[in-house]
């Protein structure tokens, strides 16, 4: 790709760009922390979760503003434009992504106490593990420009589904035969919600790469999608 | 009868008879109301268009974009054929008006210059009353019958050029004492009031400031209900702005054409990108 005439305006994209998949990277490491948080019931980490929070949201509304002031200033047009609103929505969508983060870190922190159900904190890590590689992945596939990547990663998102839905069932048995887990398994259910939900968020930037790099915006309807509430 | 007038009659029944279609709501074929196949041009030795064949539909907005001496504006003089009026200047292949070949013989280029109206980057009004920069055209071409036709025919060009109530209380005042925005929107009218069917503009706010600008985009915006326009253009944004389609010049050849959403979101070349997103190319 051939260079800007004009360098501060290359610069600008160049620096929304990189706040853009440092956001990103601090997003990865919050969701990471968070699953270690509930695996390890550690209360330490739930905390600073809980409390790096507050960063991501700076970075967003700072992402924002630099995309419309982009926009306002600089009028880009086709492949910059594409790159300034692709910006400007995979901050919304990190954003959304540390706030599940930071909602797994505040319920490790109320069912901490409580016993642990050691085949279920394992199925919760697996969940999370791969929700967490999703994540790095298509941020990688973001700092990188890679189509491929990023495809691959759009393409295997009914395996966190799946996941989910096993999770759901696993939970259910837990709570019918020990009414008193019922509190902890809630959390823990809404644990697995908020990392299904992670995981579409990294669907949904994957597709947003798509339309950077493509121009095409028909992908979002193409995706293969498993139901929660089809398949019981 | 004198034969101008002949002309002007036979002018004016075409004038009516469009009206009529437009009015009973037959539709004209969108694509191609003026189509150009493999047009090269050549001043002298050196050749300034490539083979641009482009479809320009009716009732659009179609812009032209490109760096300077890309062929964009030899290209729109071709369409009111007025290159003819240049020394050493030669045209081939084909444009097509409404299915006739404009560079043909038969067609006198007088006439086809009232077809196909032009608006320039400088308003250029007659050294003459507003009233008559815009009746010019009309009373030479004997589209009026009497005084008050003409000052109907004046009345409703300056309404469409959106300048009549600036101008009503003092339509004898020079063209020149307008301010250069207005000036731009008089010329409209006088193109509009010998009823074209197609307006060329050659870069027609860039003398202009914002509102100026604005006023010309939105009148722009008004005209293509009922015209085919083409109109070159150096703002990318104002390209964006008014017209439905555009094309990218680049040497002299059209290099990408179509949809102006397409081609300022998700444009197929790089050469078309380079250029509208300020790249060295």
């Amino acid at each position: 790709m051939n260079e800007h005439i004009v360098k501060a305006y290359e610069d600008e994209l160049n620096m929304l760009t990189a706040e853009c998949a440092r956001m990103g990277g601090l997003t990865e490491a919050a969701v990471a922390d968070a699953l270690e948080a509930v695996v390890r019931r550690d209360q330490q980490m739930a905390d600073s979760v809980v409390a790096r929070d507050e960063r991501l949201d700076a970075l967003q509304a700072d992402i924002e503003r630099k995309a419309i002031r982009m926009i306002a200033l600089r009028q880009p047009l086709a492949n910059d434009l594409r790159r300034t609103v692709a910006a400007m929505k995979i901050a919304n969508n990190l954003e959304r992504v540390g706030d599940l983060g930071k909602n797994i870190a505040k319920r490790t922190i109320v069912i901490i106490d409580s016993d642990p159900m050691v085949p279920l904190t394992r199925s919760i890590e697996r969940m999370g593990r791969l929700v967490v590689t999703r994540l790095k992945e298509v941020l990688d596939a973001y700092t990188a420009s890679d189509l491929e990547r990023a495809m691959s990663v759009w393409s295997r998102d009914d395996e966190v589904d799946e996941h989910y839905n096993s999770l759901f069932r696993e939970l259910l048995t837990y709570m019918m035969g020990d009414p008193r887990t019922i509190t902890a398994c809630a959390h823990l259910l809404f644990v697995a919600k908020n990392l299904e939900r992670i995981g579409d968020h990294a669907t949904n930037i994957a597709e947003i790469i798509h339309y950077e790099i493509t121009g095409d915006e028909a992908i979002a309807t193409a995706r293969p999608k498993t139901d929660a509430l089809q398949r019981p | 009868m004198t034969p101008l007038s002949n002309l002007g009659a036979s002018l004016k029944m075409t004038a009516q008879r469009d009206d009529a279609l437009a009015s009973a709501g037959t539709n004209r074929a969108t694509a191609g109301k003026v189509s150009a196949t493999e047009v090269s041009v050549f001043y002298g030795d050196k050749q300034a268009l490539f083979d641009v064949s482009l479809d320009m539909p009716d009732r659009m907005v179609t812009a032209l974009i490109g760096p300077s001496g890309c062929g964009k504006s030899t290209f729109l003089r071709c369409i009111n054929r007025m290159n003819d009026t240049i020394p050493g200047a030669r045209v081939d292949g084909k444009i097509i008006l409404d299915g006739e070949d404009i560079n043909d013989r038969k067609v006198d280029p007088v006439l086809l210059r009232a077809r196909v109206g032009m608006v320039f980057q400088k308003p250029n009004p007659f050294p003459k009353s507003i009233f008559e920069n815009v009746a010019y055209g009309p009373r030479i071409h004997g589209f009026a019958d009497n005084k008050t036709e003409l000052a109907d025919i004046v009345e409703s060009s300056l309404k469409r050029a959106g300048l009549w109530k600036e101008v009503a209380d003092r339509l004898q005042a020079p063209g020149t004492s307008l301010s250069g925005g207005q000036q731009q929107r008089l010329v409209i009218a006088r193109a509009i009031a010998v009823s074209p069917e197609v307006i060329l503009m050659d870069e027609p706010c860039s003398a202009l400031d914002p509102i100026a600008t604005a006023k010309i985009e939105e009148l722009i915006d008004d005209l293509r209900s009922q015209y085919c326009i083409v109109i070159v253009t150096h703002s990318m944004a104002q390209a964006a702005r008014v017209s439905q389609r555009t094309a990218f010049f680049h040497m002299g050849a059209v290099v990408e054409a179509g949809a102006t959403d397409e081609i300022f979101t998700n444009p197929r070349d790089t050469r078309t990108q380079d250029y509208i997103t300020g790249r060295f190319g």
